[in-house]
């Protein structure tokens, strides 16, 4: 069974030499410390910049200088700036080759919800329904089930969405699996220690193995 | 020579009157025109539409806006950990429409490009998608739904650039241009503050971000706090 670590590490290795990616908050935000040596990649963050860096050495936090998760960051060689319109049009008109993405629930034919719980959680989709809507491959990092252990790869998503028949990729805890177009979750990979069973028990979306 | 420049941000927001729909610059608090949303809780305007991407924190940029209840509606794509604006929002003290972030730009672009509405797919087959107005087009070799969203006309638009001349002409550092420039161009009335009021001529043609011909009134602001939400460094190896 793998950790964040370990899922940010696995999804490392789709991400190709060449490819612009954009990566959501949490576990994707990780996947940047993963990527081998030889992989040329640049890292777009939708509030404005192409070429993100690591984090700023203490003394070279600017506060002009953030990523779309409000943290402080650097720029690297080749770096871009440009405003907000122009970030989403580089993503509608497909010049980002991947998206990865946090999500709270995924349907068998590759919908997800993301973004609100109702009654609870109302923060707004910022720019997931953008990505998702556009992306041309969009893999979901996550953990296989919630945290009151029920599956979050369902037959449908049962919270609002953020995008219908979108996801491509998931990569969890448990393994990895593509979402068949003609829906279904097919295992790909299991991880070290995990059983197939295990796998069966924690998907409650059709599972083809 | 045309000369834009105001005194202060409270001669620029002098017209801003109750129920107006004004838009705010800004991604979280990076790039907010600090001095014009002071300015506004000096003179008290209420009722106010604000179309901004985020809504600030509780004690800082918008958020002393809604602290102040001068924000009637909140137009935004992200409003975060944000206990007053929660709180307002579950009362129904406060109105909020939750748009994507790429539709908030480009509904704003589209503004100050001239175009009434834009198609975009951001949204299609979501809860956001209801009542509005879908069509298909054949695009990128495929055939997909896009939905039709309206332009941005907002009473003002209050924006904050990095250097500006007194013609208006403006250049942004860094993310801190993000939703900026879109609204400098739809705003009806644009006005801009600067951390640097330079004379025309000082900054280089070939390096403009927003001409002038967009911006109604522009002064030099003072005393930026520039706070940062999540203030995060490597650790040292």
């Amino acid at each position: 069974m793998l950790d964040k670590f370990g899922i940010a590490k696995r999804i490392a290795k789709e991400v190709k030499d060449g490819y612009y990616v954009n990566l959501g908050i949490g576990i994707p935000t990780l996947v940047a410390n993963y990527i081998p040596e030889g992989i040329n990649v640049v890292l777009q963050s939708e509030n404005g910049l192409l070429g993100m860096g690591p984090f700023p050495a203490e003394d070279e936090v600017d506060a002009d200088y953030i990523n779309a998760g409000k943290q402080t960051i650097t720029t690297l060689p080749g770096s871009a700036f440009f405003d907000s319109a122009m970030s989403f049009g580089m993503i509608r008109s497909r010049k980002i080759h991947l998206t990865i993405l946090g999500a709270m629930e995924v349907s068998e034919n590759g919908d997800i919800a993301n973004w609100k719980i109702p009654g609870k959680m109302v923060k707004g989709m910022g720019g997931a329904m953008d990505l998702v809507a556009s992306a041309e491959n969009i893999i979901v990092a996550m953990q296989h089930v919630n945290k009151a252990g029920e599956s979050k790869l369902l037959p449908s998503c049962t919270l609002p969405l953020t995008g219908v028949r979108c996801v491509k990729k998931i990569v969890t805890e448990l393994g990895v699996f593509d979402v068949l177009p003609e829906g279904g979750f097919k295992l790909l990979e299991l991880h070290e220690g995990v059983t197939e069973e295990q796998v069966k028990q924690s998907t409650k979306g059709k599972l083809i193995i | 020579m045309i000369n834009k420049t105001v005194a202060n941000a409270e001669e620029a927001i002098a017209n801003i009157e109750d129920g107006m729909t004004i838009s705010v610059g800004g991604f979280g608090l990076c790039g907010i025109p600090e001095n014009l949303i002071q300015a506004l809780i000096h003179k008290g305007v209420k009722e106010l539409t604000c179309i901004s991407n985020n809504a600030g924190v509780d004690d800082f940029g918008l958020g002393l806006l809604l602290q102040n209840k001068q924000i009637k509606k909140m137009i935004s794509s992200y409003v975060g950990e944000h206990a007053e604006f929660e709180r307002q929002m579950l009362s129904g003290e406060l109105e909020v429409e939750l748009i994507p972030q790429g539709t908030l730009a480009t509904r704003l672009m589209a503004g100050g490009y001239g175009m009434p509405v834009i198609f975009t797919p951001a949204g299609v087959g979501t809860e956001i998608a209801e009542g509005k107005e879908i069509r298909k087009f054949t695009f990128h070799g495929v055939e997909k739904d896009y939905l039709m969203e309206q332009a941005f006309e907002p009473d003002f638009a209050l924006v904050k650039a990095w250097k500006g001349d007194t013609m208006g002409n403006l250049v942004f550092r860094g993310t801190a241009n993000n939703f900026n420039h879109s609204m400098a161009m739809c705003g009806k009335i644009t006005i801009a503050e600067v951390e640097e009021l330079v004379e025309p001529g000082e900054l280089d043609p070939n390096y403009i971000h927003t001409p002038g011909v967009f911006v109604h009134a522009i002064f030099q602001g003072e005393h930026y706090e520039k706070r940062i939400e999540q203030r995060t460094v490597r650790t040292a190896e």
